[in-house]
């Protein structure tokens, strides 16, 4: 049965930018192992013979062919941003370092 | 400060290991999962849609020209190409990717198992194995704002621009490079310089890496002689020149060194190389191993490219560089010698464009290969990036062979359109740079010469024909260059004849 650890949550957690507290760890944790259990029991229904699959459709090379369309003016793609700058999307200042 | 072992010292006491990863971008018209046009230098955020913003809703589809440059680039490399591969997703959080994930491949790259031979000063081929290729998409452009020139550090915000969010790239991976010894940063850099070459032949990507069209990291770490497990690796991103390449592996080889001999540890963590002097300089600290979760995109089925359309491409494959290096030695009649320096310049596709557009090939590696590459050394930058085209050397050359310009006079020409001042046939006008063809003009000329130096035209008279030059020269001096050096001797020749 899989089962996922206080530290895992608060792993996943820091990857996800979230904040939890030592009480909402301890409050989610046993929430998500039910979730995976659950999950998990789907395993239990898939025969050997059936392989995993990311894909609900049967489908392989849906291509298109390398054709400009018209895409946003700089407004338009702007339009949703909390906040612009030189026509550019201002964001707050990154920690850490560079990707 | 940062200290360093010689690098005699260092290779005498340690081997190096390198892994090279390479991102190219691919020259496709629109981007790799939407129709938003790549166009280089556009204003910002001007070639976005909701796809490559990452907006609720949009849903990618494959440009299959990309897959298809993959494919090639993959059969180049003698790479197997998967019969079945998909995308996945790679999760991370950085303002310059919108969908706070990049689109990319993981266990099931396109293209993998394949090599490079490469060709190393001297002649020795070495064997660059690849372990794979695959496909993912460009992030966007941050500015940083508030700190020192642009630097993250200290910024107060970020400013981001997307365009190039979503343009189609290949990162092509190394195999452990071992066994290069002292060569390995030549290696390196002629594994990147032919992989350049490659893509260029194929037609997929200019490859500029002036231009980020093409970057490179080099990873690396050390092993003592005689040991079989090698240190930790640190990671140099972003090393864009073929030159910064091989100083970034020399760099890190002493670097490591330095810290392995006084027995210090080498911390696993991701470098900046610092053009200016050519070293490293710490960046991130990878305190555990990268987690991108990283799983199948389920918004794009999977790649399933058919044997016939591989095969296809196979058989389009062009020419490639190394068999195209030997033909045109042999064509051009080059020694090993005349080749390696008409490739370390960089000249082969200069020269051939040049010739393509009608010059002769040993005038057009003559200018190349002479003033071209002089003022490149001189000013510090590659041949391809000076200010001038194969077709305006073409002309400077045409305008030698019919004699209106002579080789002095044809170097003006050439600085004057790498100053920026027009075409060939415009600088000649501009700067009245005609060879004097004026025959009576050049005649007065050499007659004056003959009679200001007359024990010297006595000589050239007696059978002594090298004593011409100094009339030559003279001649030169007065038409102040612009004369055909070969009609003066023509007619200095005749006159002295004539009168002896």
């Amino acid at each position: 049965m899989p089962e996922i650890s206080r530290d895992e949550v608060r792993h996943l957690a820091d990857l996800a930018r979230i904040e939890l507290d030592d009480a909402e760890l301890d409050h989610l944790a046993p929430q998500l192992s039910v979730i995976l259990e659950s999950i998990a029991s789907i395993a239990g229904v898939a025969a050997a013979d059936i392989p995993p699959t990311s894909h609900a459709l049967p489908l392989t090379n849906v291509y298109r062919d390398d054709v400009v369309v018209p895409c946003l003016t700089a407004e338009q793609a702007l339009s949703g941003a909390p906040a612009s700058e030189q026509q550019r999307f201002s964001v707050p200042r990154i920690l850490g370092d560079e990707q | 400060m940062t200290t360093l072992l010689s690098y005699d010292d260092a290779i005498a006491a340690f081997d190096p290991a390198m892994g090279l990863e390479v991102h190219v971008e691919l020259n496709t018209a629109t981007k790799m999962f939407c129709g938003c046009p790549t166009e280089f230098g556009a204003e910002p955020n001007t070639q976005t849609c909701p796809t490559c913003l990452g907006l609720p809703g949009s849903l990618p589809v494959v440009n299959r020209k990309a897959v298809e440059s993959a494919i090639r680039i993959g059969l180049a490399l003698n790479c197997g190409v998967a019969a079945w591969c998909r995308f996945a997703r790679k999760n991370y959080f950085y303002p310059d990717m919108p969908k706070n994930f990049q689109t990319s491949q993981y266990d099931e790259p396109i293209a993998f198992n394949g090599y490079l031979d490469v060709q190393l000063e001297g002649g020795e081929v070495f064997r660059v194995e690849i372990e794979r290729a695959h496909m993912e998409e460009d992030t966007g452009k941050s500015t940083h704002v508030g700190g020192a020139t642009g630097r993250i550090h200290g910024a107060s915000h970020s400013l981001l621009d997307y365009n190039r969010a979503g343009i189609p790239l290949i990162e092509i991976v190394t195999k452990p490079i071992v066994g290069a010894g002292a060569r390995a940063p030549e290696v390196a850099k002629a594994y990147v310089a032919e992989l350049r070459e490659l893509i260029k032949a194929l037609g997929v990507s200019e490859a500029r890496m002036e231009m980020g069209q093409m970057r490179c990291d080099v990873n690396l770490s050390l092993r003592p002689h005689g040991r079989e497990k090698f240190g930790t690796r640190s990671e140099t991103k972003n090393v864009n020149s073929l030159r910064s390449v091989e100083r970034a592996a020399r760099y890190e080889i002493q670097r490591h060194a330095a810290v392995l001999t006084s027995g210090g540890t080498i911390v696993q963590e991701t470098r900046h190389f610092h053009e200016e002097d050519g070293s490293t300089a710490a960046g991130r600290i990878k305190e555990e191993a990268e987690d991108y979760r990283y799983f199948p995109e389920p918004d794009l089925v999977p790649v399933a490219p058919s044997r016939e359309w591989v095969e296809e491409l196979r058989a389009g494959l062009p020419e490639l560089p190394s068999v195209q290096r030997k033909r045109i030695q042999a064509d051009w009649g080059l020694s090993d010698h005349e080749m390696q320096s008409v490739l370390n310049a960089g000249a082969i596709e200069l020269i051939l464009a040049t010739i393509a557009e009608g010059a002769d090939a040993a005038s057009a590696r003559k200018w190349w290969m002479g003033e071209l590459a002089r003022r490149s050394n001189e000013d510090g930058i590659e041949l391809a990036a000076l200010p001038i085209t194969p077709a305006q050397v073409a002309r400077v050359a045409a305008l030698v062979a019919e004699g209106s310009l002579n080789d002095k006079l044809a170097r003006q020409v050439i600085e004057g359109v790498l100053d920026g001042d027009g075409d060939p046939d415009t600088v000649v006008e501009k700067r009245g740079l005609k060879v004097v063809s004026d025959e009576g003009a050049l005649g007065s000329a050499v007659d004056e010469a003959i009679a200001a130096n007359a024990a010297i035209a006595d000589k050239v008279r007696g059978g002594n024909l090298a004593a011409a030059g100094a009339l030559i020269g003279a001649v030169m001096k007065t038409t102040r260059g612009q004369a055909d050096a070969k009609r003066v001797r023509e007619l200095i020749l005749e006159r002295l004849a004539a009168q002896g």
